[in-house]
């Protein structure tokens, strides 16, 4: 067994912000008493401090909450609004709702799956990480992505093009 | 402890509270078909196999997991039966890559067993053909997703009688794949104690011993009952 303390450190963040997120998770699990059936909880915890759930967090855990490793990783891969890889500098959410999806989403989609990475994945170079959702209630809007947690409207293909082109995400690659 | 009268197949039948449909079925000779039961550990109701038609549900059941009740008039071989347990069958077939002619378990298969039982001789879906992996790395066994049918026999063999819990299940629907911890090589697993209970149990040639070829791995699982009485009632019987 390893002696974990700074769960997975991404060379960003200091010391101290380490630190400050590792005893949030701390309490969390404390107020449900380190219980195995906290797990989701202390999950959504861990992945709203951390943005993602590395493998040394989720054994972290497992030790914490005395659970086999196997079963929370079971657990984490289960759901969706998990991610085990750590999130890109900029997330984009196609939405997938029925307006949209009429208007063209799945265009867009086709766009940044092209361009950047799988549906629920980040791409490559770490900057983009695509998601989909079902309906962010913006019909009107429609179709709409959500870029870094801002509605965007009406969105053309050129236009989400355009958006990659000036973060410098690679120029559309072949068909394949 | 109370007793329950009942009819399977035409049969009076009698089985504690608290047993199930399945098991009073066995104790009495009625064979019913299963994959991920099996008997010393708990039932989960994975692979629908074992369903049954009960006289007066409006639904087939699960066998493995519906207690006997006084008077219940079970049927286990109807046509209709039949054949929902072949497609799930070929259900099962389909979705991964089974190729008996290469498995180390051909020959001694359940699963390849009960699609001879069935009449199973094309499969009439379409195959999915997943690119799965072989994890070799464990010193003396081997995982061939392949061939798995994921009915968890395993992950519960290893929880309840080893109590390692090394395996579980990762993902979700489709994706759905065994694991050793964290998704990694089982060779690298901190919680394997390497007893091979879970190589015992596997219906399939999903989990083997190494070094064995085509037809060679033969399945023991009478240490399971042994291990279970003994545990639960001191006494070792071989
Ligand atoms: S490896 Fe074998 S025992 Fe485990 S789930 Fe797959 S088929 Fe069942
Ligand atoms: S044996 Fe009952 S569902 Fe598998």
């Amino acid at each position: 067994m390893s002696a974990q303390t700074s769960v997975n450190s991404p060379e960003r963040s200091s010391g101290q912000a380490v630190d400050q997120r590792a005893k949030m998770l701390e309490r969390a699990m404390s107020r449900h008493h380190y219980a195995g059936d906290a797990l989701l909880e202390v999950l959504h915890t861990a992945q709203e401090l951390y943005g993602y759930l590395s493998p040394g967090l989720l054994r972290e855990i497992a030790r914490k909450l005395r659970l086999p490793p196997s079963h929370v990783y079971g657990v984490a891969t289960f759901y969706h609004f998990f991610t085990l890889q750590p999130r890109g500098e900029h997330t984009v959410m196609v939405c997938m709702g029925t307006a949209c999806y009429v208007k063209g989403a799945l265009g867009l989609l086709e766009v940044l799956e092209r361009r950047c990475a799988r549906a629920g994945s980040t791409s490559p170079d770490g900057k983009v990480s695509v998601g989909t959702a079902r309906c962010v209630g913006a019909c009107g809007l429609a179709p709409v992505i959500v870029w870094d947690g801002e509605i965007l409207g009406r969105v053309t293909p050129q236009e989400l093009n355009r958006r990659l082109d000036a973060l410098a995400v690679a120029e559309v690659r072949d068909d394949g | 402890m109370s007793i329950k009268t009942l009819t399977i197949d035409g049969r009076m039948v009698t089985g504690a509270a608290g047993e199930s449909i399945f098991d009073v079925a066995w104790n009495n000779g009625i064979r019913i078909p299963r994959l991920c039961h099996v008997g010393g550990i708990s039932d989960v109701g994975a692979c629908r196999l074992c369903l049954v038609e009960i006289e007066g549900w409006p639904k087939l059941a699960a066998a493995c997991l519906t207690p006997v009740e006084e008077g219940m008039v079970v049927r286990t071989q109807t046509e209709r039966l039949r054949r929902h347990r072949k497609l799930i069958v070929e259900l099962l077939l389909a979705e991964r890559n089974h190729v008996c002619s290469v498995c180390v378990q051909n020959g001694h298969c359940e699963l390849q067993d009960l699609a001879a039982e069935l009449g199973v001789d094309h499969v009439r879906v379409y195959y999915r053909f997943p690119r799965l992996g072989v994890d070799m790395s464990h010193e003396r066994f081997g995982l061939d997703h392949n061939r798995c049918i994921l009915c968890t026999r395993c992950v519960r063999v290893c929880d309840e009688v080893e109590g390692a819990h090394t395996w579980d299940v990762a993902g979700r629907g489709v994706n759905c794949m065994i694991v050793a911890d964290m998704g990694e090589p089982w060779g690298n697993s901190e919680t394997c104690t390497s007893c091979g209970k879970c190589v015992q149990v596997c219906p399939t040639g999903a989990l083997f011993e190494k070094g064995k070829t085509v037809g060679e791995m033969y399945k023991d699982r009478r240490f399971l009952k042994y291990i279970v009485t003994a545990r639960e009632k001191r006494q070792w019987i071989r």
